[in-house]
């Protein structure tokens, strides 16, 4: 298991996924895709918490990864709720194109 | 015993290409089909590593509940919108936008991975301690057991608290995308009547 590896692998891991998520995030323009930037930043916070629960031996680590997991699904149904909504009346708008707060 | 490690670091090492490679795949493919199933690659890399962590239970609903239902949630968006067409990623709004989100990157990885290597010599495995893992306790049901016991037990107000909250996105999606009459004075027909420009 994780004896061989060792938990400062799976943190650089999770700290590299985290930059990609985050880099995307900043660059791409689609609402939808920075909505998946949020998702790969989610996931390398919950691999965090279970390689620190693994090495702290606390299995409060692993709970709160269930819960970041909860969390995540109802942001995605309200942000694609939003995203749905704004697209309906204006398709293909961008996030540059929803900086004004008019209909 | 050199078998075992050696596996181990197969499955580590393929597991990261997996997680890395969909990662770059979400923020550099031009269409948004590609990019959700570079998100499913991602998505089932960090259940292997869940897996191979011990944390059964998580990498079960990592599957499920990712891959399968926030996925898929992506997927219908993008086909009931039909913004299955490539994105030109030459357009760059803000001119110095990219190069500075890279260096922010980089400089993300440096700090993050300066701090984890310096921190090397505190994280000493300690195996079998606290956690209950099936190769050490010989029950297949222990991961799920102890988290469990520790959810309902330590976390049950937290859990029901969730309950609300699912509850709550779920009206609250309702009432953002329901389609509301012309006359019937939400602000949805207020706003629409307004905008001529759109």
């Amino acid at each position: 298991m994780i004896a061989a590896i060792g938990t400062s692998s799976y943190l650089l891991l999770a700290a590299a996924l985290f930059a990609i998520g985050a880099f995307g995030l900043l660059v791409r323009r689609n609402p939808l895709i920075m909505f998946m930037c949020i998702e790969l930043m989610l996931n390398a916070a919950n691999l965090t918490f279970v390689a620190l629960a693994t090495q702290l031996g606390d299995i409060n680590g692993q709970t709160a990864v269930f819960f970041v997991m909860v969390v995540a699904a109802a942001e995605v149904v309200v942000g694609l709720g939003l995203l749905v909504s704004v697209l309906r009346r204006r398709p293909g708008a961008t996030a540059d194109d929803l900086a004004e707060l008019k209909g | 015993m050199t078998d075992t490690t050696f596996l181990e670091y197969v499955v580590f090492f393929s597991a990261a290409v997996m997680i890395l490679g969909g990662a770059i795949g979400v923020i550099a493919l031009k269409n948004p089909v590609h990019c959700a199933l570079g998100l499913v690659l991602t998505l089932f890399g960090v259940a292997v590593q869940f897996v191979a962590m011990e944390a059964h239970f998580l990498a079960a609903v990592q599957v499920i509940v990712y891959a399968g239902a926030i996925v898929v949630l992506f997927l219908f968006v993008i086909m009931l919108l039909g913004v299955d067409e490539s994105i030109d990623l030459s357009i760059e709004p803000i001119p110095i936008q990219r190069p500075l989100a890279a260096v922010m990157a980089v400089g993300l990885v440096g700090l993050l991975g300066a701090a984890i290597v310096r921190a090397q010599d505190a994280l000493v495995i300690n195996p079998g301690s606290g956690i209950d893992t099936a190769t050490a306790t010989g029950n297949n049901d222990a991961n799920i057991q102890q988290l469990a016991a520790n959810l309902y037990g330590d976390h049950v107000f937290a859990f029901q608290l969730t309950s609300v909250l699912l509850i709550v996105a779920v009206a609250g999606t309702v009432l953002l995308t329901r389609k509301w009459p012309r006359d019937a004075g939400s602000p949805d027909s207020v706003s629409k009547n307004q905008s001529s420009d759109s």
